[in-house]
């Protein structure tokens, strides 16, 4: 009995000294998780997932703070890539981020527009150009879309535009194509 | 003879040649309007440089190339500029594009054309004179030539006749009547390149033009090459591993494996521009398949398709237009799309000739796609994972090095439309590298501003904390003062963009319908509380800064 | 040195943790989604378990003896949890490329019954610490080649037309139940 206490205590202590040790020895700063997660999402900078930006939420997630279907803008496809990394099952979308949002970017309308420059504080990649009492305006390639310059804007004279499907980004669509009545039966089976 | 070193795969599908090369190629009638789109080539659309209402001449450059990869576009016929504007144009979205719409004059005056003495000049010079005449390959890729001119001291260059599309006479047609000139077009890339070999390779189902070629060839050293009829044997990689036996890798150009290939339509207008002054205006077009009159016309770019193919007399039943030939051509949904420069043949399509595909079935991994695959690639797996649209594993298996050349379509057993799989596959990773550079580039920005921030918050306090000393340096200290000063000013600004705000008198509301008036009187409120919560806003916001200057 | 190959071969293709002992089941379905992660997997069992098997039989053979076997079980666990744990903490700070690739994969080990598993089959069968070593590098390396085969079969399953109800983790099961059948050709390989 007083062996088999002795034996216990022993191997605890000796494998608890080890692992003490060896967490001061080889300790390590950071978390390269945090970058992984960063480079998974979208880099909007809205804030709709309540984070100040996707570098704070890419550290919550990484540390197991934050749900992974908090992101509006990444959609379904930035949830399903994170729950490939983190090898955890895919949830189904935030109620804030399920409404699909087409691509779109700030307009303001220079008529309206006091020179505040209120917007630009607030915009997260510097996209608006401005300076007091100039009226201001977006830079059309460096806009994300995210929506933060709406609230701040005393005159409402920001509106949202989508950006129309151009040559440059047009993409082919997933094949349709009519399959044959014996086909047809398996895959209602499958589907 | 030259040994021949067959590639993988390859389909023999029915000709269909013979009918449009009964005849020799004639010239299409001046259309009453000409819609050029200013992209008509890989890379940059070219730039408008004229403008609505201008009278242009024929061959006056109306689109400049617009950075390295583009090429100029001109005028096809003299006459005044009607509109720039979008316009369909021939493209698988449907979507339309920038196009300068011409009205011709009849009058057909030239603008003044100058050959170039190619000898004598630098060959980079020649290169940017090329651009400017807007040359570009003509064999359906549309890349600017000048790009692909820029290869020195070059082993063998390849001139592409093999045209292995079925239907497609074009190139033959060009051959046989033009082949002189064709020969002088191959001399000045040859040239150009300072190539040590010119092999010019033609399938043997075009007996005339490999006699014609043979004929203009004589005692220029180029070497006629006669390929066995097998599709695709036009496809550059695959041509020049027909004839030179050099595989160019995956994902590498051919200069790399010391050969460039070209089309024999742009040798043609490499000649024309160079000698003769002329710009490419136009192209040889192949109207054929369910037509009376199937024959090849010298198109004017520009003519809008559904006017062109009237010469030919389209027959009853036609159901639709394929531009390009039936194996990778582009069905038309639109007849007022132009002949473009990558137009080499309409075909007329009818339920007879064209009959739909039958229904697909399942893909039963016979392999019959791989081994027609010209590429040497699994047509299978590639299926398989665009299906799945697992594009990281597609691009394992050189999704890439497909050509879309469609012999898995046409030898499967199944009727799958593989090729669109392809074309979407690629798209899709096309535009997810878009979203993450886009991405990346919204990253970068965004840390540089909170650098930017954190910086300028070290400066002010920096300032701060110098002011104070200062202050606290002179006793009587006059920041009160200034703050106050400064706040009067803002003031005055605030009020002085109210009152010119309110200055501006709105126009044309007499007799306005009621609805109309409540909605002006609508935002008129809006505008007005806006304007009142600015006020405040700019207020607070002034009011914070002051306390900070102080 | 003919026994420990056949210990090799032995552990590798005729007995394979998995497909004939049935161990290890959870990581086995778990991280066989995508071939990188099992491959990770694959590596970082193979690690564990060799040493796992060599420091178990030193805590079997010279701690606990024949009067505390009752112990083994217990002592085995907290061997191996420290092993892991150990072994995390050095590959992240000696290795982090190597940390990059198990990263997330180690800690999941400590739950691996086949890693419990064969520690206890050596003392079953009387292994010195050699053979422990090859017995338990070689059952690593069949879980290894097992996980790896199926991983890359489930990638494929992934875009296959499989009818409704056996979509995802039931027609996995189907497919380890065929590869388990097939390994059985294996058994008149090794006497």
């Amino acid at each position: 009995m007083l062996n088999a206490l002795l034996v216990m205590i022993g191997l605890a202590v000796a494998l608890g000294a080890v692992l003490g040790f060896a967490s001061l020895k080889f300790k390590v700063e950071g978390n390269p998780l945090v970058e992984k997660v960063d480079a998974i999402l979208p880099q909007i900078q809205c804030g709709q997932c309540g984070f100040p930006g996707c570098k704070p939420y890419a550290e919550a997630i990484a540390s197991g703070k934050a749900a992974i279907n908090l992101c509006a803008p990444g959609g379904e496809a930035v949830m399903k890539r994170l729950a490939d990394l983190l090898g955890v099952e895919p949830q189904p979308l935030a109620a804030e981020a399920a409404r699909p949002k087409p691509k779109q970017v700030a307009l303001i309308d220079e008529q309206i527009c006091i020179g505040c420059t209120l917007c630009f504080q607030a915009c997260p990649v510097d996209a608006i150009v401005g300076a007091a009492k100039q009226v201001h305006t977006v830079l059309d390639s460096e806009c994300t879309g995210c929506e933060l310059c709406l609230p701040p804007c005393p005159v409402d004279c920001i509106t949202m535009v989508p950006v129309e499907e151009g040559l440059n980004g047009w993409k082919w669509n997933y094949p349709v194509y009519p399959i044959s009545d014996d086909a047809r039966k398996d895959v209602e089976v499958t589907s | 003879m030259r040994t021949l070193h067959p590639f993988h795969g390859g389909i023999h599908p029915p000709e269909h040649k013979s009918q449009s090369t009964r005849q020799g190629i004639a010239a299409a009638p001046l259309p009453a309007r000409l819609v050029v789109p200013l992209r008509q080539h890989n890379g940059n659309p070219a730039r408008p440089v004229v403008a609505v209402g201008d009278h242009v001449l024929k061959g006056q450059m109306i689109g400049a190339p617009e950075g390295f990869i583009s090429a100029a576009v001109h005028a096809p016929a003299s006459g005044r500029v009607m509109a720039i504007e979008m316009q369909p144009i021939p493209h698988p979205s449907g979507l339309p594009d920038v196009s300068v719409v011409l009205e011709p004059d009849g009058e057909e005056r030239w603008i003044e054309r100058q050959a170039i003495d190619y000898r004598a000049i630098d060959p980079a010079d020649l290169r940017n004179r090329l651009r400017d005449a807007g040359v570009v390959g003509l064999g359906g890729a549309v890349f600017p030539s000048h790009i692909k001119l820029d290869a020195s001291g070059l082993e063998t260059l390849v001139i592409n006749a093999a045209e292995c599309e079925p239907y497609i006479t074009c190139d033959d047609m060009l051959m046989r009547e033009r082949a002189a000139e064709v020969v002088q077009g191959i001399a000045i890339m040859q040239h150009v390149m300072a190539a040590r070999e010119v092999l010019i390779g033609i399938e043997d189902n075009k007996p005339e033009a490999i006699s014609a070629m043979q004929a203009a060839c004589q005692g220029s050293g180029f070497e006629v090459v006669t390929v066995p009829t097998l599709y695709p044997s036009g496809s550059a990689k695959q041509l020049i591993k027909l004839l030179t036996g050099k595989e160019v890798p995956s994902g590498a150009l051919a200069p790399q494996v010391g050969v460039q290939c070209f089309n024999v339509a742009t040798a043609y207008t490499i000649h024309r521009a160079v000698n003769h002054g002329e710009p490419v205006i136009s192209r040889i077009v192949t109207l054929t398949g369910n037509m009376e009159e199937p024959r090849n016309y010298e198109v004017l770019i520009g003519t809008p398709v559904g006017e062109l193919v009237k010469v030919a007399k389209p027959r009853a039943d036609t159901s639709g237009y394929l531009m390009g030939g039936p194996m990778m051509g582009l069905p038309l949904t639109d007849p007022g799309v132009p002949v473009v420069k990558a137009t080499n043949c309409i075909i007329a399509t009818s339920a007879e000739l064209f009959p739909p595909p039958p229904r697909a079935m399942p893909c039963i991994r016979c392999t019959r796609c791989a081994q027609a695959c010209p590429a040497d690639l699994q047509p299978q797996e590639l299926f398989w994972f665009a299906k799945a649209k697992n594009f990281a594993k597609a691009q394992e298996y050189q999704l890439f090095d497909c050509i879309e050349c469609g012999c898995c379509n046409y030898v499967c057993p199944s009727h799958i439309p593989l090729v669109q799989f392809y074309r979407f596959a690629k798209s899709e990773i096309h535009a997810q590298e878009r979203d993450r550079k886009a991405s990346e580039r919204a990253r970068e920005r965004h840390e540089f501003r909170e650098f930017r921030l954190e910086r300028e918050k070290q400066e002010k306090a920096a300032k701060h904390a110098a002011k104070a000393a200062q202050a606290a340096a002179s006793p009587d200290g006059g920041s009160g003062d200034e703050a106050a000063a400064k706040k009067a000013a803002i003031q005055a600004a605030i009020d002085r963009a109210k009152a010119k705000k309110a200055a501006v008198t709105p126009q044309n509301v007499d007799d306005l319908p009621p609805e109309a008036q409540a909605k002006i009187d609508e935002i008129e409120e809006r505008r007005t509380h806006a304007r009142e919560s600015a006020g405040q806003a700019a207020a607070v916001q002034k009011s914070d800064e002051g306390q900070g200057a102080s | 040195m003919e026994n420990y190959f056949l210990i090799l071969i032995g552990t590798v293709f005729v007995n394979n943790i998995v497909l004939a002992k049935i161990l290890g089941l959870c990581p086995f379905m778990g991280v066989s989604k995508k071939l990188e992660a099992a491959i990770g997997m694959g590596m970082a069992t193979t690690f564990v378990l060799t040493l796992a098997s060599g420091a178990s039989y030193l805590v079997n053979h010279y701690l606990l003896g024949s009067e505390l076997a009752y112990l083994r079980t217990l002592s085995f666990i907290i061997v191996i949890a420290s092993i892991v744990q150990f072994t995390e903490m050095f590959i992240h700070k000696t290795s982090p490329v190597l940390y990059q690739v198990l990263g997330i994969y180690l800690p999941l080990i400590t739950t691996n019954c086949a890693v419990l598993g064969i520690p206890l089959l050596n003392v079953q069968e009387n292994h010195d610490f050699i053979q422990s070593l090859f017995f338990g590098f070689g059952g690593a390396v069949g879980f290894a080649l097992v996980l790896t085969t199926f991983a890359a079969m489930r990638e494929r399953l992934e875009g296959a037309d499989v009818p409704l109800p056996f979509k995802g983790s039931a027609i996995a099961m189907v497919t380890a139940g065929l590869m388990s059948i097939a390994s059985m050709g294996f058994s008149g390989l090794v006497k």
